[in-house]
């Protein structure tokens, strides 16, 4: 679990270095070229000094898929997985930037807890992940409950209205996560749940990959670009994941990833 | 585009030739602050006290660094979000602050006084810390150690990248830049 937490911070993953080379390439803006080549020299460093790639080392968000034939012993697995943050974030010298009480607002020193999503599975091995999730570019984030009649441009339109006031904000190029479908709290997670994917795989289901790729080009057209001054790299890629919904709802949520694109996982 | 070498404290003339766009390396001495170290300062200038350093001429950077590691002269320190600050920003540099360093958009309040006052505004690139933090050479707290990473920290940097996104004459690179390249 600590270890989670301090490579998440450390390592960059090759699918984001990858995406920020081939947007070099693609970027016409001088300056988004320069910024772009600013970040890829940052992840070599943030590995090579081992440090992290963002003082934002952010909120440990966590993702069990717990096996259903698996045994907990010995104590509470969430207080382990707790246990496991404080140990991460104080060996690995990462920022605490969690508070106890968001009204009054006291830091509880050691980025404890974390937001832990359990999913039980089918087997007898539990996977964790762990997605930490700098403030920049989750306080971006946004969802709606639109009406059925809005349909796909109704969604088309709230992506990218959440993108464009976005702006620079959110340290871009941006991770665009969308979840639609579902109830109002199972909407944000999906939205959540994409931003985990593996960056730039598009979804099994060919109609909402179609979508992925229309928003993806429609963001990159509204030349907010690397950090917002001006470009065609504005999202590295868009997930988006789906659920079933009532018949008098179509809710729709964006969680915007900033480009320290973060997560790692291991199976136990 | 070339990069143009600037060494701390600034003065009007320097900054009046910086134009939104411009590279710039920034030298000598820079000091750091967020919100909270934002708002005990204008207390003091409320209470008719000194800040705790002389701000005419000075540049502010928005950060709050991850802790050091032994043997680091600082953590990971890019910049925070500078809107956070413009609440703050127009009464520093009214009494002569020359710079701000941070990310994102500032309210047209503090590009009023960036104009008015002959100030600057650059963007570092959010999320380059590890980058950032190897051109700072130095680093001491000068006020507000209990706020932590929150403190007010003398910065002593080499070489500091940053861009020019606000300039005196009331140009801003996240519209205009924004404006160059959108194509819908
Ligand atoms: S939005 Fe992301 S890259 Fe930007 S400062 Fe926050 S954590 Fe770092």
């Amino acid at each position: 679990m600590a270890r989670l937490c301090i490579e998440a911070n450390y390592y960059l993953g090759s699918d984001v270095i990858r995406a920020f080379e081939r947007s070099r390439e693609e970027e016409s803006s001088l300056t988004g070229r320069d910024i772009l080549k600013q970040l890829l020299l940052n992840a070599k460093i943030a590995a090579d000094d081992r440090v992290p790639m963002c003082q934002d080392t952010g909120f440990a968000v966590v993702f069990l898929d717990l096996g259903q034939g698996v045994r907990i012993e010995g104590g509470s697995l969430y207080d382990a997985v707790n246990e496991g943050v404080r140990k991460g974030y104080t060996e690995g010298f990462l920022r605490k930037s969690i508070v106890g009480h968001p009204l009054k607002r006291i830091n509880t020193g050691d980025n404890t807890p974390a937001v832990i999503h359990t999913r039980v599975v089918p087997g007898d091995s539990l996977k964790i992940t762990v997605a930490p999730k700098g403030g920049g570019s989750e306080n971006m984030s946004a969802i709606r409950m639109l009406k059925p009649a809005e349909g796909l441009d109704g969604v088309k339109k709230f992506v990218l209205e959440t993108v464009k006031t976005a702006g620079p904000n959110p340290c871009p190029p941006i991770v665009v996560g969308v979840g639609i479908g579902g109830t109002f709290e199972k909407c944000a997670l999906l939205a959540k749940e994409a931003l985990i994917r593996e960056l730039g795989r598009p979804s099994p289901l060919p109609e909402i990959a179609a979508l992925e790729k229309d928003l993806l080009d429609e963001i990159n057209s509204l030349g907010i670009g690397p950090q917002g001054l001006g470009g065609r790299t504005t999202a590295l890629a868009v997930h988006i994941e789906i659920y079933p919904c009532h018949i008098a709802s179509l809710p729709v949520a964006v969680n915007i990833n900033c480009h320290a694109a973060r997560h790692k996982e291991a199976v136990l | 585009m070339p990069k143009i070498k600037l060494t701390t404290p600034l003065n009007d003339e320097t900054v009046e030739n910086l134009r939104i766009g411009q590279k710039v390396l920034l030298n000598g001495v820079l000091y750091t602050g967020r919100d909270a170290a934002h708002k005990k300062m204008i207390e003091l200038l409320d209470q008719g006290k000194p800040l705790p350093f002389e701000i005419k001429g000075q540049v502010i950077y928005y950060v709050g660094p991850s802790p050091a590691k032994p043997g680091q002269i600082i953590g990971s320190a890019g910049p925070t979000t500078s809107g956070r600050m413009d609440a703050y920003a127009p009464r520093l540099i009214a009494l002569g602050l020359k710079g701000m360093i941070g990310k994102g958009k500032r309210s047209p309040d503090v590009v009023r006084a960036i104009r008015q006052y002959k100030s600057v505004y650059f963007a570092a690139v959010g999320g380059a810390a590890a980058l950032i933090s190897r051109s700072i050479k130095k680093c001491r707290v000068i006020a507000y150690p209990e706020l932590g990473p929150e403190a007010v920290y003398e910065l002593c940097v080499e070489n500091f990248p940053v861009i020019v996104a606000n300039d005196t004459l009331g140009g801003d690179l996240y519209e205009e830049g924004v404006k160059i390249y959108a194509t819908k």
